[in-house]
């Protein structure tokens, strides 16, 4: 099953090598990895979506927490979530596409960023299904580029991950 | 008074108490070297290869539970340090590895002998460091020994730069360490413990099976009173030999791939495992789906909560340290009231007792070629049962863990998950250099031995009186018994062929050397080289080379599917 994992740690030079890592070396499989730090410049915050069993899950909570840098782990899907991936997704946008693009970035929420006489940018934001929702959607032979930042999750009301 | 990144480097060893430091020098380390000479409170070995160092470092902590220290310069230094460290990280042994890297304005620049040490290291050591500022030496190497020796120990590394080893700065040495994102346990949960007596005392068939956490908590005398007080029968890893009395009734033998019959067939027939410090190694189990049995309740102590439940699920965790757990079940069972059903037990031990008379370790004993095994029971019986024994990797490897009978901890040194061949020769070194006077034998094949072989000249430089027992079978002996058993006796490559004169080799390394071709004269020559208590004797026995390792569970097999004698 899909997991999303919330971790923070030490942001120090390094850190994020061990994580990734981890996950080469057990084997573990990674769908995406996306860090930052926090609003305290001495903690990075991890966000992994990844894919295993139960006891996969269980094995990588417990490594995670293995790495001397690691502060905190959790498993989001543990409890009430939301989860949010953010993409720029360039597409062809001449007299034939403009309107329909514009349409289709209306209906999945999207904004057009950036608007060349040949193509359109479109900045979305929204649960990974609903970003692979949207590629499907669209003629594929309009994408000309994608970049995703991979999911972020944050736990409901008061559910917390904090030091 | 400002001290230079080396002179800091020294005195944070000192702090630690550090005694003996195994290394070998180069371009990257030679301010810290420079340091070596000017004081004598650190002792350097110089080794005759790193992998020889660190080897070393890992078995004088083991032998002594002191954190093992060693010190490699950048590059082929560091790489030669790697199989070392990443033994010692398989066994969880407290080290901390210092190296030395080229310059800090050099570092990417593919600069001489520069690797990524950090990197290359990185899955093999529980942590490591790269220190860029010459104030961060103190704190870095402060923090590499406490997490070297805390919680589930292992090697640490500590990169350090030529350049800052000139830097200058302040000396303070932190009284203490603390990190927010380690903070190891020690004791169990009380409520799990006490979950787990009730299981152990309503169990039927009981059965204590412990590792090399034991050792590593020093909570053999415990785990002793724990077994002698339930009555429970006990079986040891490879990594966790002495850590429960080998000439202790209730002990079962070494259990796994070459464990013995009763220890197999009790740990697969039991209902309630009560597993110490052990990692259910694929090496010890064999195939978890044949080592399930719906019908037995599993208790597991060990403090890395990712060892619990990582091959096995098992039904009552407990995190802590082995000796903390272990001292507070014995209080509460001294305060309780309640015993295991005895008839219980004894029926249970009379079936035991049934799989012993298998007498799976047997061997020909008459025969007119050396026996290795019989090697080994002389060698116990020479050395009173008091001798710290290394080893190398293979057959010789099993027969000494079968053979001699451990009733301390740290006596048995040898490389269990990593499997090294070349551990032996340096091992007993450090083992030597941590108990001057003490017997230390060790017991190897004429291919291992020849990975680490120029340890010889180390062992002379620093009168070492290692007694070296070569069980020589002119095989890679283990590979040669698989090929036999499961390779249609393709001896592939695994005949050691022109091998070296090794009574000459040892004289030439200015040693004593013997050959030893008879069965009789076998404790003779045992004798005979242990009462030369200066000098480092090799014994070059030549044994029976179509001896194989019995019991043996095969790959992929279950612990109740032995193969046997
Ligand atoms: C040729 C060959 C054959 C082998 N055959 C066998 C065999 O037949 N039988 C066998 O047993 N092994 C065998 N091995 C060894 C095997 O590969 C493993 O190394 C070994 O079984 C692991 O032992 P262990 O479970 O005691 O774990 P160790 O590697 O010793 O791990 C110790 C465990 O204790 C925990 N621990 C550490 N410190 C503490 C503490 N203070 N408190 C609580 N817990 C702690 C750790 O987290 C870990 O889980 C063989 C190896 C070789 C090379
Ligand atoms: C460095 C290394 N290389 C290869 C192996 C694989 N291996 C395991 S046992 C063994 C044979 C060891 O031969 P020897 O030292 O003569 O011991 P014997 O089995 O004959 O007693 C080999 C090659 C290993 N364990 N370590
Ligand atoms: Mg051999």
């Amino acid at each position: 099953m899909r997991h999303i994992i919330s971790l923070l740690m030490e942001n120090e030079a390094g850190a994020l090598s061990r994580v990734s890592g981890l996950f080469s070396a057990r084997g573990y499989n990674i769908e995406s990895l996306s860090v930052a730090p926090t609003e305290d410049p001495s903690l990075s915050r991890m966000t992994i979506v990844t894919s295993g069993s139960e006891d996969v899950i269980e094995q990588i909570i417990k490594q995670l927490n293995k790495l001397i840098e690691v502060i905190k782990v959790i498993d989001l899907n543990d409890g009430e979530h939301i989860e949010r991936e953010m993409m720029l997704v360039k597409v062809k946008a001449g007299e034939a596409e403009r309107e329909e693009a514009k349409r289709m970035a209306d209906i999945f929420r999207g904004r057009i960023i950036d608007v060349s006489d040949q193509s359109y940018t479109i900045e979305l934001t929204g649960t990974v299904a609903k970003l692979d929702a949207f590629l499907a959607a669209i003629d594929r032979s309009w994408i000309l580029e994608t970049v995703r930042t991979g999911a972020s999750g944050i736990g409901r009301g008061n559910r917390m991950l904090r030091i | 008074m400002e001290l230079t990144g080396a002179e800091i480097v020294l005195r944070c060893l000192q702090e630690e108490g550090v005694e003996h430091v195994f290394g070998y020098p180069g371009g990257a380390v030679l301010f810290i070297y420079d340091e070596f000479f000017k004081q004598d409170k650190v002792k350097h070995i110089l080794t005759r290869h790193e992998q020889g160092a660190v080897h070393a470092a890992d078995g004088y902590s083991r032998s002594t539970k002191k954190v093992g220290v060693a010190l490699v310069t950048s590059g082929p230094g560091a790489t030669n340090a790697v199989t070392g460290i990443a033994t010692a990280y398989m066994d969880s042994i407290p080290m901390v590895i210092i190296s030395g890297q080229v310059p800090t304005p050099a570092i990417g620049l593919d600069a001489f002998q520069e690797v990524d040490t950090v990197g290359i290291t990185r899955p093999c050591v529980k942590h490591n460091f790269l220190v860029k500022d010459v104030k961060d030496i103190a704190s870095t190497l402060k923090k590499a020994f406490y997490l070297a020796s805390s919680g589930r120990p292992g090697p640490v590394l500590v990169d350090i730069p030529k350049d800052i080893t000139q830097h200058k700065t302040e000396f303070v040495y932190p009284e203490s360490v603390s990190l927010r994102s380690y903070n190891p346990v020690t004791k169990g949960h009380p409520g799990q413990i006490r979950r787990a007596l009730q299981l152990m005392l309503e169990a039927r068939r009981p059965m204590v099976y412990t590792g090399g956490g034991v050792i590593l908590s020093d909570a053999a005398g415990e785990l002793t009173e724990f077994v002698e007080m339930m009555n429970f029968p006990c079986t040891n890893t490879l990594m966790g030999l002495g850590g429960f009395p080998a000439t202790d009734g209730h002990f079962l033998g070494m259990l796994g791939m070459h464990g013995t019959f009763e220890a197999n067939m009790a740990m697969q027939e039991c209902d309630v495992l009560i597993a110490i410090g052990a990692r259910f190694d694929d090496r010890v189990i064999g195939n978890p789906e044949h080592f399930y049995n719906p019908s037995r309740k599993i208790i597991h102590i060990d403090i890395d909560p990712s060892s619990i439940s990582k091959r096995v699920r098992v039904d009552i965790p407990i995190v802590g340290n082995v000796r903390d757990v272990l001292q507070d079940m014995l209080k509460m069972l001294s305060s309780s009231r309640e015993h295991c059903n005895p008839a219980e037990l004894e029926s249970w031990w009379k079936q035991i007792e049934e799989w012993k008379s298998r007498d799976c370790l047997k061997y020909d004993r008459g025969s007119a070629i050396i026996k290795p095994q019989m090697v080994v029971e002389k060698l116990y019986d020479v050395t009173e049962g008091d001798a710290f024994v290394t080893s190398d990797v293979g057959q010789h490897q099993m027969w000494a863990a079968q053979f001699y009978k451990f009733d301390k901890p740290r006596r048995w040194i040898n490389s269990g998950g990593l499997g090294t061949m070349g551990f032996g020769l340096p091992a007993a070194m450090g083992v030597q250099m941590a108990n001057p006077g003490a017997k230390v034998a060790c017991v190897t094949g004429e291919g291992s031995i020849q990975m680490c072989i120029q340890e010889l000249s180390t062992c002379k430089q620093y009168h070492l009186p290692v007694k070296i027992i070569a069980l020589n079978n002119r095989y890679l002996g283990m590979v040669r018994q698989w090929q036999e058993f499961f390779h249609g006796n393709r001896y592939s490559e695994s005949y050691m062929d022109a091998l070296p004169d090794f009574v000459k080799l040892a004289e030439a390394y200015g040693h004593v050397g013997m050959r030893i071709e008879k069965p009789e004269d076998v404790e003779g020559a045992l004798r005979e080289a242990f009462a030369l208590k200066e000098r480092l004797v090799f014994m070059d026995f030549i044994t029976d080379q179509t001896e194989n390792v019995f019991p043996m569970v095969p790959g992929g097999k279950g612990l109740n599917e032995m193969i046997l004698v």
